[in-house]
Order: structure tokens, then sequence, then C-alpha cells
């Protein structure tokens, strides 16, 4: 063998010389310390159990990465002009190979990640991770959250199909209700009367260039920040004693296994049901029911119940409560525990079945008998169709806290997870209750 | 040893006295100096992107005027939709002219004429606008917006590239032949 000239050339083509053990190790090294930017050394046991984190940021940091290829690929065949993006999208789904599985994955692995972000901030919500010097991740968090929206929202319009110019139309209608900066933010997006090339040149950069840039950086501190807080959230109890295990393999692997099932999943989903795309926009017909982005529908369906300004306000109220929520709730006692103590879980019981309960209700009174702006005609529709609801939504939600500290003796921060419960069912209900129960006209129908 | 030396250093201010008359220490003057610079090349910077995006909403997708036709064309009491320039053109039944918007000013949806009940329909939230555009219901917030309507030798012209947002109907917003 070793004479033979012609197969030692083989050899050295087909092969790569085995590297000294010495050599091997020190790239094991450069690997491992490039992980151990991410990760710390050794984890808890306890911060690896499954049904604690439920592998969400895992998961959504895959679909982040899945989105990225993809929507590099795609930016390689799409045309951002109103006369050519349609039929680059046709073309992508009829006559490039692949095109269609490429766009089906990016399609169910943007929309997987609304979800799975939204499951992310209740996990970390439920078990207290905003607590003890993990404030500032649980406000990058909430950024993520909007990137991730903002990601979706753009990307919406880009088909440019029926469904995306109307939902961009009407969504953007609905942030120019936004008291003072609404209407120059809804002007400046669109770059023109209405949604057109302008929008659509705008989206695009900001789906293609800026956002990704807003989001590798605060990703990148979102997941240095876990690392730097000394890991994810756990019982306070463990810490100190706690049982470690190496992070190599024991996290590593768990996370590999976790990424490898998403693609899987993804990619098996998206050969099955391709990325729907409706027929060519146009903007002198609007579809019936026009409806915005799925995800901005549950805010469209509070529109249909109170004036604009007033669903405005508590969507604030809402938001500005996530964000100022680690300085709202100081009790430091639980945390690394789901629903804090058995008072908290059933807080959580109660205020989730109460928006299941009553949201529907009042959605249905609300169309059928309840018509306030006829109950009161002498005063304004911002009064009797603003404020009066308003009223309404905000004494429901004091009294939704107020229930569980009375009646289960519950303190401040399990009072918390009960209307935090409430909030969070009644946005997943609205958001259900408008998505498939509204059909022409906006009228109450039954998807069966 | 080391460590009280630096401490030292610190503790020294970092400001001599300065010459008799004098205010403002040329390292003050210059960190200022540099500051408000910096501050003015991110002004310039930020305005000169500011008015790279904006030449485009100048353009206009639709702002044309538009030839609707000449007078006699609109019968007293008529609703013709012209889909290309986003407008419904009204003859009142005294015979004034009213070019209204095709698009709810609630949500941006397209609103469709309908005869029968004598109003207009916007499919988002079934909204109604009698004929002169004003709101029948709530989620709406002022009436139709509306183009202005010009009538040259007989032919009535309409300029899209102004929406009028109005409070109410009044006749004066009428154009007569």
């Amino acid at each position: 063998m070793r004479s033979l000239p012609l197969r030692s050339w083989k050899e050295r083509l087909l092969y790569t010389p085995q590297a000294e053990p010495e050599t091997r190790s020190r790239i094991r090294a450069v690997t491992d310390s490039l992980i151990l930017h991410v990760h710390p050394a050794k984890v808890p046991v306890s911060a690896l159990r499954f049904t604690y984190t439920w592998a969400l940021g895992g998961i959504s940091a895959t679909l982040a990465l899945l989105l990225l290829v993809t929507g590099v690929l795609l930016m390689f065949r799409y045309e951002p002009t109103i006369e050519r993006a349609y039929t680059s999208i046709q073309q992508l789904e009829t006559q490039v190979v692949f095109g269609s599985l490429v766009r089906a994955i990016h399609h169910w692995s943007a929309n997987l990640l609304v979800l799975t972000t939204f499951l992310h901030l209740l996990r970390v919500f439920l078990t207290g991770g905003y607590k003890k010097g993990r404030a500032v991740n649980w406000l990058i968090g909430i950024g993520l959250m909007l990137l991730v929206l903002l990601f979706n929202f753009t990307g919406y319009l880009l088909p440019w199909d029926q469904l995306a110019y109307w939902a961009i139309t009407v969504s953007t209608s609905l942030i120019s209700y936004v008291p003072v900066i609404g209407p120059t933010i809804s002007r400046v997006a669109l770059a023109g009367p209405e949604v057109g090339q302008g929008a659509l040149s705008n989206f695009y950069a900001l789906h293609v260039a800026v956002l990704p840039v807003m989001t590798t950086a605060a990703l990148g501190y979102h997941f240095w920040r876990v690392r730097k807080d000394g890991g994810i959230s756990r019982p306070e109890r463990e810490e100190g004693r706690a049982e470690r295990v190496t992070t190599m393999p024991h996290l590593v692997r768990r996370e590999l296994a976790v990424a490898a099932a998403v693609i899987a999943a993804i990619v098996i989903w998206g050969m099955l049901q391709p990325a729907p795309l409706a027929e060519l926009a146009n903007p002198t017909r609007s579809p019936n029911p026009a409806k915005a982005a799925w995800f901005f529908v549950g805010l469209q369906e509070l529109l249909l119940h109170m004036d604009t300004l007033a669903a405005m306000a508590l969507i604030v109220l809402v938001l500005g409560g996530m964000v100022i929520l680690p300085r709202w709730d100081r009790h430091e006692e639980n945390i690394g525990i789901y629903f804090r103590s058995p008072a908290g879980r059933r807080s959580a019981l109660l205020g989730a079945l109460l928006s299941i309960d009553l949201v529907p209700l009042l959605v249905f009174a609300d169309e059928a008998w309840i018509d306030l702006p006829a109950m009161f005609p002498a005063w304004p529709t911002l009064v009797s169709n603003g404020l009066i609801p308003l009223a309404g939504a905000l004494i429901g939600l004091a009294a939704v806290y107020a229930i569980p500290r009375k009646v289960f003796k519950a303190n401040h921060s399990e009072a918390l997870v009960g209307l935090f419960s409430f909030l969070m069912a009644s946005l997943v209900v609205l958001t259900i209750i408008g998505n498939i129960f509204r059909g022409p006209n906006m009228a109450l129908v039954l998807p069966f | 040893m080391c460590e009280n030396h630096r401490q030292d250093r610190l503790d020294k201010p970092l400001h001599t006295e300065l010459p008799e008359g004098h205010t403002l220490s040329r390292r003050d003057f210059m960190k200022v100096g540099i500051g408000a610079l910096g501050a003015l090349a991110v002004l310039e910077l930020g305005g000169v992107s500011l008015m790279f995006l904006q030449s485009r909403s100048q353009e206009g997708e639709f702002g044309d005027t538009i030839t609707a036709g000449p007078v006699d064309n609109f019968p007293a009491g008529s609703v013709t939709e012209f889909t290309d320039g986003r407008f419904f053109l009204l003859r009142a039944p005294d015979g004034g002219f009213l070019a209204l918007h095709n698009r709810c000013p609630h949500l941006g949806c397209t609103v469709t004429w309908e005869p029968h009940l004598d109003r207009f329909l916007c499919p988002c939230h079934a909204s109604t606008f009698d004929f002169y555009g004003n709101f029948d219901n709530p989620p709406v917030p002022r009436p139709l917006d509306a183009f202005s309507v010009r009538i040259q030798d007989g032919v009535v012209l309409v300029d899209t590239f102004e929406l009028r947002r109005r409070e109410n109907f009044a006749p004066e917003q009428l154009t007569y032949a």
C-alpha cells in the first residue's frame, strides 16, 4: 500500500490525516468554549427538567434560525415591487424546485414563533423568572416579542395578495388610532396615501435588514444575560446545594434533540401544507370580511366593542403593567415554582376560567343586546362607547385581582398571577373569536 | 504601594487652576466642542435619512386629476363609482356634485353603494353611511372623506391628490355646474 503513489493520492483526497489526539482535544476545547460563552459549565439538574421550561426558548431560537436560513433563500427569488411581488411568489410555488417547501417552512416557522414566544413569556411569568435581577432580561424579552410581531407584520404584506393587502390596510388604520404618535407611524409606514409601492419597499427593507439586525443584537444580549444572571430561574431552596451536571453533554444534547425535532416537524408540516396564497391584491375591492393580521385580530375584536381610544388605553395599560411587572411584584419567595403556591394556582385557574366564560358571553351580549350609544343618546360616543366600557373593563380587572386576595387569602404576587391569567386567556379568547367566529360584515358566525 | 500611588493620582484634581479671566478650560472646551459637533452630525445624518425616505410619499399613487365626464352623464340623485380614482361621484337631487373617497375612515376597507338601502356599506364592521357620507353608527370616527370637484366647460373633474376630512356634511361642500 505504501508503495503505490496512486493509492496514496486517493488517500490524501478522501481522508484527512488523523489529527494527533492533542490537536483534537484542542479543537474540542475551542468549540466547548464557544458553547460556554452562552452556557455555564455546569447546570442544576432542576433547570434541565422539560416540564419546567417546555424548551420554549430553545424552540423559539431554532425557529429563528430556520427563518434566517429560509429567509435568505427567499430573498434570492422574491422581487419587492408591486408589479412583480405576487408573480415571483407564484413562480416560487409552481416553478422553483423546492420553492414551495422553502416558503412553507418560512411561513409556518414565523407563525409558530408568535405562539412559542407568547408561551415562553407565559412560562417566565408563571415561574417568576423576572424576579431577583432578571428584570432586565424580562424587558428584553418583551422587546423581542414585539420584534417577532413586527417581523410577522412586515412579512405579512410581502406576498402582495388580497389577504396581505387588506390585513395591512386594516392594521395600519388601527395603528393610526394610537394617540399622539399613531398617525405619524402609520404615515411613515405607508409612505403614501394608501398601501402601495412605498409601503412594500418599507416593509421589505424593515423585514430583511432592519429587524434582523435589531433582533440579532437583542437575542445575543438575551442569551448572554441568562448566563450572566446565573442561568434560568429555579426554586430558591435548591440554590447552593442543587445537584449539578456538566453542560456538555447534558444540556447541549438536549438542545440539539429539541432543535432536530422542531426542524423535522416543521419540514414535514411544510411538505403537507404549503403556505397559503390568495388572489392578487386588489386595492379597489376589499374582501368581506377584511381582517387584520391574525395576531392583531384580537385587538380588532376589541374595537368592535369599544371606542378605539378606549381599546388603545386598555392595551397600553396592559403592556405598561407587563413592563413595570418586576417593580410591581417584588415578592421574591417561590421563584421557580409554577403559579407560586396553591393559592396562586387557584387564582390562575379562577382567572382563566372567568375569562373563558365571561369574554365570549360579553362578546355575544354586546352583539345581540347591548348598544351603549343608543342607551345613552345624550352623551357623546367617546363617553358612552369609550369611557363606560373602559371603566367596566378596569372594574372587572380589579375584581379579578381582589377575589383571590379575599377568598384564597392570596398575597399580592399570587393575585397578580390570577390577573395575568385572566388577561392572557382573554387575549387568546378574543383572538380565537375574531379569527374563527367572525364572518361577512364581521358578524358572529359558526365556523362549522 | 502601587495601589497608593494610583489613589494619589485619582485624588488630584483633574483641572488645575484656570488662569485669571478664563471660565472654561481647554479640555472642557474640547469636550463640549466635540460633543456639539457630534450631535450636529447625528442631526444632519438623521435629517438626510428622513428627507431621503420622505421623497417617496410625495409622489402619490393615485393623486391625479380625474376626468369624470360631462355633467349631463350624471342624473340628479345618482352615485357613480370610479374604482381607479378611488371615489364615488354623487349628484345631489339639487344638482350639486360631491366626490367621496371609497374607503371607510374607520379601518380603511372599501365601501360599496347599496341602492336598495340608500346607504354606503363598509364590510369590515357593517358600518353604514348615508348619501352624503354621514355615518350612522359609532365605530366610525367621521364621515367619508371627500375630494374636491371642479367643473370646466361642462365636464366634471375630480382632484384626487388631497383628501378633505369633514366633520359633517354641509351644503357648501357641493359643487354646482
